[in-house]
């Protein structure tokens, strides 16, 4: 009964008198909506071009001592990087860091944030202690420990040693690879503390009680309550510290060279050691897409299990 | 002057049709309420008319001048958001400032405004405090003084009480009905609540699934509803529903027969409608009354009652196990599993044909 | 028989001296290394180490002069802040496009951005090397601070795309209905609702740049190393000078350690993708 009975007149005459606003809040949602693109250009380009200049260099002759014969090799390059001795001594090597870091760091992160969640004395201290190794730099810590903590004569594992009547240990010689496990723990060890203690603090309290009025002790809340709700956070621990574990690097330029032998080598490292040590760009480049399919492959079920669940969320 | 003209509106998300061809007309110094249940694109409307929706189809003239595509601070409209919307690091006076700071106006004038708004709202003492120290009532309050300090040619409203307390929202219902009054400004209002769409409205929308059920003014909406969805979405407690068979229809209106047997001569038009054809008849519940058994239409058993002090709400149930909601006075003291007479009064029955419209009705000055 | 009371106060007596043991363990080597950097040159070497001794702060004095201190330090502070500067500029309104203007593709943008992280760096060393060799950025700090920017990048995106999730998307229609523009709305209004969250954004940026080692130890010499390059240089044989290794390291760790403290609630989010809160 109410419907208009505007003439076509006055909407002629309106759109006429408003050609200079018109449109003016679509144009804006327009331009919002590419706002992200110069991120999204400068990602890709990041991505493609080394990407693609990887995928060229490796099937080609390219040595920078020898310039001028850039000839195609097609996949030679992958058989001499995969069949050398290095490469199997680096991806064990690989594996084995980026294993042991996850499970020491993960474990003692779960132990440590559950103490450190209970009520005590100086808790506000404790925390800042505990999450300090992970602001240091990586240079620093691995000279810190080298020279200071692990050195066989001065350092203070060495005093430690001969207090107890024990002979001193050469870490970086005796177990090059446990030690550099163990400074690159010492590193990420806070990460999983730092985030496992910020997930604890949104545990239900009321759960717990109730658990504990349903007669659970402290052994059963931790495993039926506590590590549940850990899971996320978990997940969470180790895809991130997986993306970085896999490209270990400056801990092992700074302390053992990737040496002695191969020992300490991973793929990170040999890498860097075939481009800018040994010149060969076409070899480094094989082993950079190797290094970049395995990433894949750990990407691959990481983003899975944990980016969708982070979008999800949001 | 405000006048606000909306032709043919369309919105659709996808494949999902939100408005599907709104035509309205709203007038000036006019309190327009939109009310509908949750999904009847009843804020999308308001938002299309806002500049914050980009409208599939159709066009919103304001004073005759096509806005369908303009930005929304080029409409001239203000708006208050359900959740107030407050700039929460700014102070109740910049809040109230920020628009006509952005138009440029000169300092002096913009004090002027925002004190005269700030008196209107009795803001003036909490001017300097951040929203986040005001209650839920002084929120809503400078949310309208924002609007009110840019002089706009229609205030839009969406739900602005939903956020209060019960007692809160009936004070700024009454304060909303007095600023509209004060102000002589065109206002457009979304609810789900109907009595704030009955106690504000000059003139109700009742919307429903993305189309308009009916316009008019709350009584006309109440006692005529053209339809069923709005004869039951009107009306606290709900209109009570019975299926009915029709025996005959002359001048004098449609003689129907209930699911519970009974006959009743209902006075309302019975142009095209057929014998033995099924109707459903709607009756509100002050429209019922507990009588004497033997001097009833119907008899029914008494299921709960509800004691509101004033009045008591009986639900009674009909031989044919159909619920009716019948209003007694507050003394009424009915025992559950009674059963009680019924006594209808017929001249104020509804009844609607099988697509849910309404018949038009024989009495109708009696409204 | 102890009570419960009782039982209770012990209970939390023991666990604070467990933490307190584990986070004196965690923090040793720090403390260690500060206290090395108080320390003459042979007291530092001294067998057995010494805990107790006249400390001295020759080895501070003595940091600028022998290695050029301050020129790493600038070095570190404007790669850090150029890239945390040119990434914030990117990400902001890259997160405001995908928070308030969300396609049905923003999910997927958000994933492989993410994803983009995985890549290795010593993938695409070799190229990069080369490119930059050939734009004479290598040992440039514009170099560095191109690569941190678009390391760093999917990072602050994803953090900033958290924060601004949490704004009501009411109070920026309500600044459009205001007559703000699109600048005006972003600058105005959701800038200033969501400056803890950018703040830490910032911090968790200036950080990784800070410590970042694997780019700056291969693209830079002796114009644009940082202090993460410096400190490496000290693993030569002359770096035997432990107590000013320990200066050194003190001063470069810091400014960030300091940072890490007064932010490590608001880090976790970032860090965590906003998987944590």
């Amino acid at each position: 009964m109410n419907t208009t009975t505007l003439k076509v007149s006055d909407i002629k005459s309106g759109k006429k008198g408003e050609s200079g606003v018109m449109g003016i809040a679509k144009q804006n949602a327009k331009i919002s909506r590419y706002l992200v693109s110069p991120s999204v250009l400068l990602l890709l380009a990041w991505m493609l071009i080394p990407l693609s200049m990887t995928i060229y260099f490796s099937l080609i002759r390219f040595n920078l001592l020898y310039p001028g014969e850039n000839e195609f090799v097609g996949l030679e390059n992958f058989e001499f990087f995969v069949t050398d001795e290095s490469f199997a001594a680096g991806m064990s090597n690989t594996l084995l860091l980026v294993g042991s870091v996850l499970l020491i760091t993960v474990v003692l992160g779960v132990l440590i944030s559950v103490v450190v969640n209970q009520a005590f004395w100086g808790r506000g201290i404790v925390r800042v202690m505990l999450i300090s190794p992970f602001f240091i730099m990586p240079t620093v810590n691995a000279l810190v420990w080298k020279n200071l903590l692990l050195h066989p004569v001065s350092g203070v594992f060495a005093a430690m040693w001969t207090f107890f009547g024990a002979e001193p240990v050469d870490w970086f010689t005796e177990y090059p690879l446990f030690s550099i496990i163990m400074i690159v723990s010492w590193q990420w060890l806070p990460f999983a503390i730092l985030l496992l203690m910020t997930a604890l603090q949104s545990l239900d309290q009321e759960q717990q009680e109730a658990a504990r009025l349903d007669g659970a002790g402290p052994v059963d809340i931790f495993f039926h309550l506590t590590l549940p709700h850990l899971a996320r956070p978990i997940s969470v621990v180790v895809m991130i510290e997986t993306i970085f574990l896999l490209s270990i690097f400056a801990e092992i330029f700074t302390t053992t060279s990737g040496g002695p032998g191969y020992e300490t080598t991973n793929l990170a490292y040999l890498i860097y050691s075939q481009a800018l040590l040994q010149f060969d760009v076409g070899l480094a480049s094989a082993g950079g897409l190797i290094a970049v399919i395995l990433a894949n492959i750990a990407a691959f079920f990481l983003v899975r299990l944990v980016g969708k669940s982070l979008t999800e969320k949001n | 002057m405000a006048k606000l003209t909306i032709k043919d509106l369309k919105k659709s998300y996808g494949d999902v049709e939100i408005l599907k061809g709104i035509n309205l007309n709203i007038y000036d110094n006019e309190f327009v309420v939109f009310v509908g249940p949750s999904g009847c694109g009843k804020s999308t409307l308001l938002r299309s008319i806002a500049g914050l929706e980009e409208v599939s189809g159709g066009n919103i003239f304001i004073d005759d001048k096509d806005i369908t595509d303009a930005a929304p601070a080029k409409r001239d409209l203000a708006m208050v958001f359900q959740s107030y919307a407050l700039y929460p690091h700014m102070s109740v006076r910049e809040n109230m400032a920020f628009a006509l700071k952005l138009a440029k106006q000169p300092k002096h004038i913009i004090d002027k405004k925002i004190m005269d708004a700030a008196k209107i709202l009795e803001l003036d003492a909490l001017l300097d405090r951040k929203p986040k120290e005001l209650s839920g009532g002084q929120r809503q309050r400078v949310a309208i003084g924002r609007s009110i300090v840019r002089h706009p040619k229609v205030f839009l409203f969406d739900e602005p009480l939903s956020n209060l307390d019960a007692a809160l929202r009936v004070q700024m219902r009454i304060e909303l009905a007095r600023l509209h009054h004060d102000l002589k400004a065109t206002m457009i209002y979304v609810t789900h609540d109907q009595v704030e769409a009955m106690t504000l409205a000059d003139k109700v929308v009742v919307l429903n699934k993305g189309r308009i059920e009916q316009v008019g003014s709350p009584m006309e909406l109440y006692h005529n509803p053209t339809n069923i969805f709005v004869a039951g979405f009107l009306g606290m407690p709900k209109m009570s529903f019975l299926q009915a068979k029709v025996i005959s229809a002359n001048s004098l209106g449609l003689t129907v027969e209930l699911s519970s047997g009974v006959d009743m001569c209902i006075p309302v038009s019975s142009d095209g409608i057929a014998k033995g054809s099924t109707v459903t008849v709607g009756i509100r519940p002050e429209h019922i009354q507990i009588t004497d058994k033997n001097n009833s239409n119907f008899t029914g058993r008494l299921d709960v009652s509800e004691h509101l002090g004033s009045d008591t709400y009986c639900y009674v149930n009909t031989d044919a196990n159909e619920q009716l909601t019948v209003r007694t006075p507050g003394y009424y003291q009915g025992k559950y599993g009674d059963t009680v007479g019924l006594q209808v009064d017929l001249r104020h029955c509804h009844v609607f044909n099988n697509d849910g419209q309404s018949l038009y009705k024989l009495n109708r000055s009696a409204a | 028989m102890l009570s419960i009371k009782q039982g209770k106060q012990l209970n939390t007596v023991l666990i604070g001296l467990l933490a307190w043991g584990v986070a004196l363990v965690i923090f040793f080597p720090i403390f260690w290394m500060i206290l090395t950097s108080f320390k003459t040159e042979i007291d530092a070497f001294a067998t057995p180490p010494q805990l107790f001794f006249t400390p001295t702060l020759e080895n501070y004095t003595l940091v600028n002069e022998r290695s050029d201190y301050l020129r790493f330090a600038w070095n570190s502070v404007v790669v850090s802040f150029g890239s945390t500067a040119i990434g914030m500029l990117l990400a902001i309104p890259a997160a405001y496009s995908m928070v308030f203007y969300e396609t049905k593709r923003t999910k997927s943008i958000l994933l492989w951005m993410l994803s983009t992280k995985m890549l290795p760096s010593v993938g695409v060393l070799v190229p990069i090397y080369l490119l930059f060799k050939n734009l004479s950025l290598l040992d440039t700090r514009t170099g560095l601070i191109i690569i941190y920017t678009l390391i760093n990048l999917p990072i602050m995106i994803w953090m900033v795309y958290t924060y601004f999730k949490e704004i009501p998307k009411d109070v920026l229609e309500a600044a459009r209905m205001d007559g703000a523009t699109l600048f005006q709305e972003i600058w105005q209004v959701l800038l200033p609702m969501s400056k803890g969250g950018l703040a830490s954004t910032v911090l968790l940026s200036l950080i990784l740049s800070w410590n970042e080692a694997f780019w700056s130890l291969n693209l830079t010499a002796s114009q644009a190393a940082p202090l993460t390059a410096l400190i490496a240089s000290y693993s030569s044989p002359e770096g035997l000078f432990w107590a000013k290794l320990s200066a050194v390291s003190t001063l470069a760790c810091a400014p960030i350690l300091i940072f890490g403290w007064i932010s490590q609630k608001q880090l976790v989010r970032g860090l965590s993708f906003g998987a944590v809160k």
